[in-house]
């Protein structure tokens, strides 16, 4: 150990007494790089091999528009209706006391917990014409099960607790005082929420439909019970690079991959900056 | 000493007045729409399948339950979980030792990378491995001709688990030590304990729950895993089926009571891991970094 004051320029790592970095830090890459890199840079090379003329027609076949536009209109929806339930939810558990509101809270994750599969044949069965809602919904001529209308559904499942989870949180530390301002002010309730409140929760709000959203565009798991699968109409971008991969058409499955990659990264990086934004503009 | 009057004064403040909370009938309607909204999309598929399962009878449930695919689905499903999990907690515990016990340039980047897996659809992160391990594969032919298996064998789906898992534990674990700092090392280390002593009896039991509580999560995806593992099991019947993926092969078979009955078994684990949780947020919420929000 010395006691000379620290070199002044760049250095990789600033000095501690604490050991194991390298142990720790090598291992944690080498697994790292194993594991994720160098599969996922694998699938990059695969789909720069293609080509470019060859990575077009893929992309620009019609099928493969309407897998991507299902996917991600789909994941859209539920996202959306999950930022108005799952914001009034998170309300209700942050604000109101009542009996069993632990065992709600817990609950509020069991999209989590639950497997996929198992979700997807649930939802099936519940939504079929002759299941609980199914049978219901019916004599209304609203078919759920084997629609696109189904697939929104089981994204909502899934994309629940992301909006819950990610608004909650920040509910919690609203301070009660700015709402009496604005009522000492003579805000009525409706004026304090709207433009008191729902200002400051809108960074969580994004970000929550955010991950809903990207989470519900690569779900396959609940989804392709309940789809119906139809070419077209009804089949996710996650089955058809399934279905390619059956094919052994390794190429056109790889494109898929890579667009879809390539799109989730732009979600990330917009998740990442309203989070910058809001922590800027909130604190 | 003090006056009655402030006393009674103080509470005041903390009380609910009108103004700063909704009318009777608004309260009203947002419970109603929580609880209709949560027991539409949570509660009732959780009861369809305890339901369906056991809709044959409890003789039909356990004849389901004891057939030797459904059997080895369950080793399988264990097995999977028994290698990858451990991996990611070494990992995990490795990494946030790294990454919350220095500063070093490019943490940052290394935490996104860490985070990575959970914004890849789960059948991108099988396509992967197919693409290095297939026959058409980088490595195919080379594995080919050294006999080794990996895809449509135990070995690529305990890859892709590892990968679709492979945040969770690294993830609660460095927002809490860093949360914690390093001053109990340092002190450990100043009375003359080694960098392993420092790390087994002061980092660890400081972490423990969090880290229990990442290994739950972990573990909980592990078994439930269904797109990643589909893609590179091969669906072989009593060999390569994992519990979820048995659960689509007898559904899509028509036999929907077997199905359910394998389901119910995941369902009762996803319960047993929920309410593990909930005791663990209730018990140690301080000492968990998941509790506080990200």
């Amino acid at each position: 150990m010395t006691t000379a004051p620290a070199k002044a320029g760049w250095r990789f790592r600033q000095p501690s007494v604490i050991p194991g970095f390298g142990l720790t830090l090598g291992f944690s890459l080498a697994y790292l790089t194993l594991i994720i890199l160098i599969p996922l840079s694998g699938l990059i090379w695969r789909s720069a091999a293609l080509g470019w003329a060859d990575f077009w027609a893929i992309a620009t076949d019609r099928r493969t528009i309407n897998a991507l536009e299902i996917s991600f209109g789909t994941a859209f929806i539920a996202a959306a209706v999950n930022v108005v339930f799952g914001t009034i939810v998170a309300w209700v558990l942050v604000r109101y006391n009542f009996p069993g509101r632990r065992i709600v809270d817990a609950m509020v994750d069991l999209p989590f917990a639950l497997p996929t599969a198992v979700a997807g044949i649930a939802l099936t069965t519940l939504y079929a014409p002759n299941g609980w809602l199914g049978s219901l919904l019916a004599p209304l001529g609203i078919k759920v099960a084997y629609t696109p209308l189904g697939i929104v559904i089981a994204l909502i499942f899934i994309g629940l607790p992301f909006v819950v989870r990610t608004v909650q949180p920040i509910m919690e530390e609203i301070d009660k005082e700015v709402e009496e301002v604005a009522a000492t002010l003579g805000a009525n309730r409706f004026q304090t929420v709207a433009r008191v409140l729902l200002p400051g929760l809108a960074p969580a709000i994004v970000t929550g439909f955010a991950l809903a959203f990207a989470r519900g565009v690569g779900e396959y798991g609940s989804v392709i019970f309940i789809a119906g699968n139809l070419p077209y109409k009804s089949e996710i971008a996650p089955l058809l690079i399934v279905i390619r991969l059956e094919e052994y058409n390794y190429a056109a499955a790889t494109a898929i991959a890579a667009i879809m990659l390539a799109l989730s990264f732009v979600m990330l990086l917009v998740i990442n900056l309203v989070q910058t934004w809001s922590r800027k503009r909130y604190g | 000493m003090a006056d009655p009057e402030i006393k009674s004064y103080a509470p005041h403040h903390e009380s609910q007045s009108a103004a700063v909370t909704e009318s009777r009938p608004a309260k009203a309607v947002l419970m109603i729409v929580t609880f209709a909204f949560l027991g539409i999309f949570l509660l009732l598929p959780l009861i369809v399948v305890f339901n369906e399962a056991f809709a044959k009878g409890l003789s039909a449930y356990t004849e389901a339950l004891t057939n030797p695919d459904t059997r080895s689905a369950i080793h399988l499903t264990l097995l999977v979980a028994a290698i990858s999990v451990p991996l990611n907690i070494v990992f995990g515990v490795s990494a946030a030792w790294a990454i919350a016990k220095f500063e070093f340039k490019g943490k940052a980047f290394l935490t996104t990378l860490i985070d990575l897996p959970f914004s890849v659809s789960p059948v991108i992160s099988g396509l992967v491995y197919v693409l290095l391990f297939g026959a058409q594969g980088l490595f195919g032919a080379w594995l080919k001709a050294h006999g080794i298996v990996i895809l449509f064998a135990v070995p690529g789906i305990v890859l892709a688990t590892i990968f679709v898992t492979f945040p969770f534990v690294a993830r609660e674990l460095i927002p809490l030590m860093q949360e914690q700092g390093n001053g109990d090392e340092e002190a450990a280390l100043s009375l003359g304990a080694n960098g392993w002593q420092a790390f087994w009896y002061v980092t660890l039991p400081n972490v423990k729950w969090g880290l229990l509580y990442g290994v739950l999560l972990c573990n909980a995806r592990a078994m439930g895993e269904f797109g990643a593992v589909s893609v590179v099991s091969g669906h072989i019947r009593g060999l390569t089926n994992t519990m979820p993926l048995h659960v689509e092969i007898l559904y899509n078979e028509y036999n929907a009571a077997a199905a359910f009955a394998v389901a119910s078994l995941l369902a009762g684990l996803a319960l047993v891991t929920l309410v593990l949780k909930t005791l663990l947020e209730m018990r140690y919420g301080a000492e968990l970094a998941a509790t506080r929000g990200h």
